[in-house]
């Protein structure tokens, strides 16, 4: 078995498992945020109406709060959402619920590493399509609707279809001016926004080994837009080491037997990486960033969980010292914890001298909602990971997803640019 | 839920891909915190412009009106995992979508709202795409009734026993726990 199935079959009390077999599995942790929170709390109200009674969750030591897309709140209503929230944290007794302006909070898939909510071998869901983030730590995590996680948060348990797993292998170090957020978007564009459709999207080779698990947060981010159940990278001691770091050495490491298998491989090799954009108004519409040179922007965006972890403000600040910004640009830190880390190491100051706003976590703009949207016709390279028509703001603006290194450099010349171009 | 019988209606053809949760609920109304009365903003941003419906737009048009199956494109429903947009949907009054691909989270979330997402086959869609006349949709048997000629599709056996009998999967589930541990030993999909 590889380790998606061995996670599954563990969870589900079996010695072992295929794909495509139903399998009831107990979950390990659950989250929701303040879009899917009152959401799941509409599906109790509606059982609460037909006379179930809803005064306990199964277990409220794994279940665990965030407030990130509406936060600061964005109006009277978001206000009112997290509001909700806390009295769902309270009437249930569930302790870990990370409070906006009340130290650490951030976007709930950044909070999951940042904060080792899950660990390797776990079974985890979200109120979210992106919880397949944190298959990077070695779990098995998947988003679900508001009626599933209602089910989870009753119950603790969920069915799952035993995913077939498809194989990417990185063959060697991506070069310096390639980022993670390349090879996935390369990916995407190969396999196409349903090329992974109920599938787990499995990331090895000796470029992975390389890659800090900060990078490999962005591969599985990513999956989502792929169509993918999950995606996950084995358990290694990059792992081990940044879960240390974070005071947790205690887990069940899974991984995969020598004979697992996998519907498919893919082959990448590092070397051959280039610097990719994807264009509106999808992430599967690909090419190399040198082919867009002439495209004018407006905007700059670099945060959200795909590009603004502090790999990816490192990479940012890498481009912007020294340097002025051409065009409006933003940076959102996605976690409070990386806004400390990026004050203490001065990149605060590099992005202030070059004439960025930097603000606090949220979801806000990535999803087109607040802080910061875009107007009708507005050009946007963003750190993100979705470009919808009117994902960022305006249906008639247009957002072309980048890395961060990229992002910046086009910050600085107004046109998307590869960094290699930046004189 | 309502038990899931035959429907009978005229399909709206929405002649596109990748169609994602955002489209069909735009961000702006996730914030609302009733589960109800979201069918006034399904795909708002296409429907409408500053409060007037869009002429051009398919559900717009009036011969689509009533009307409880929709047809699209490739991958429906991708994107955000919001459940609002299978509540817009209901709410507004489709009860069966009709696609070659659904977006997996969007495909598991329509079965929790009685809600009906077939798969066909590009051919089958196209045919269905072309039709001015009323189509039936027979869960029991199935069958998609389109033009005097039978078409039939694919559904797992545990989501059809959910939307014939109306069942309400968390209450119903939580009830039939030991039924489910024997249903998953004896089958595989």
């Amino acid at each position: 078995m590889n380790i998606t199935e061995k996670i599954l079959a563990r969870a589900s009390g079996k010695t072992s498992v295929s794909p495509g077999d139903v399998v009831f599995v107990n979950v390990d942790k659950v989250m929701v945020h303040d879009v899917s929170g009152p959401g799941v709390l509409a599906v109790f109200e509606k059982l609460r109406k037909k006379g179930m009674v809803i005064d306990k969750v199964w277990n409220p030591d794994r279940v665990w709060v965030a407030e990130d897309h509406f936060v600061p709140a964005a109006d009277k209503i978001s206000a009112q959402n997290v509001v909700l929230l806390t009295n769902f944290t309270k009437q249930f007794g569930i302790k870990k619920h990370f409070k906006y302006g009340m130290g650490q909070y951030g976007i709930c898939h950044t909070l999951s590493h940042e904060e080792a909510m899950v660990l390797p071998g776990e079974v985890y869901v979200g109120g979210d399509s992106h919880t397949n983030t944190t298959g990077a730590l070695g779990a098995f995590a998947a988003g679900l609707g508001h009626t599933d996680v209602a089910y989870v948060l009753l119950n603790g348990k969920i069915w799952f279809k035993v995913p077939e797993t498809l194989y990417f292998k990185l063959n060697g170090k991506l070069p310096d001016h390639v980022m993670a957020k390349d090879l996935i978007l390369k990916i995407i564009g190969d396999i196409g926004t349903d090329g992974a459709a109920y599938k787990t999207m499995q990331f090895g080779g000796t470029g992975i080994s390389e890659m800090s698990v900060e990078s490999r947060l962005t591969l599985t981010n990513m999956t989502t837009e792929a169509g993918a159940k999950s995606g996950i990278v084995e358990p290694d001691q990059k792992l081990r080491e940044y879960l240390a770091e974070r005071g947790v050495t205690k887990y069940n490491e899974v991984h995969g037997d020598t004979d697992a298998q996998y519907e498919k491989i893919y082959e990448y090799e590092g070397s051959e990486m280039e610097p990719i954009v994807a264009k509106p108004f999808s992430p599967e519409n690909t090419v190399v960033a040198r082919d867009l040179s002439s495209v004018e922007l407006d905007k700059a965006y670099i945060g959200s969980c795909t590009g603004a972890k502090l790999e990816d403000l490192q990479a940012a600040a890498k481009i912007l010292k020294g340097k002025t910004v051409k065009i409006r640009t933003e940076i959102l830190p996605a976690a409070m914890s990386i806004f400390r880390k990026a004050m203490d190491i001065g990149l605060l100051k590099i992005f202030m001298d070059a004439g960025v706003v930097v603000g606090p976590p949220t979801c806000g703009a990535c999803c087109g909602a607040h802080m910061g949207v875009l107007a009708k016709d507005e050009i946007c390279i963003s750190t993100t990971n979705r470009n919808f028509p009117g994902r960022m703001g305006h249906i008639e603006s247009q957002t072309y997803l980048a890395s961060p290194l990229v992002a910046a450099a086009s910050a600085v010349t107004g046109k998307i640019t590869d960094p290699r171009d930046l004189k | 839920m309502q038990p899931f019988k035959k429907i009978k209606s005229i399909a709206t053809p929405l002649d596109k891909v990748n169609v994602d949760t955002d489209q069909i609920v735009p961000k702006q109304f996730l914030k609302l915190i009733q589960r109800t009365g979201f069918g006034q903003y399904l795909f708002y941003d296409w429907r409408f412009e500053n409060g007037t419906p869009k002429k051009d737009f398919i559900l717009n048009d009036p011969s689509y009106k009533n009307s409880k199956i929709l047809l699209a494109r490739d991958n429906f429903g991708c994107g955000s995992s919001r459940e609002h947009a299978v509540w817009a949907l209901d709410d507004y009054g489709f009860k069966v979508i009709i696609s070659t691909s659904f977006a997996d989270i969007f495909y598991n979330n329509c079965f929790k709202n009685g809600v009906l997402p077939i798969r066909v086959s590009d051919d089958t869609l196209q045919q269905l795409f072309s039709t001015k006349s009323e189509i039936e949709i027979d869960l029991e048997s199935q069958s998609i009734m389109v033009g005097g000629k039978s078409i039939s599709f694919h559904i797992e056996s545990h989501w059809k026993k959910i939307l014939l009998e109306g069942l309400d999967d968390i209450a119903v589930t939580l009830l039939h726990e030991n039924k489910i541990a024997i249903y998953e030993k004896s089958h595989k999909i």
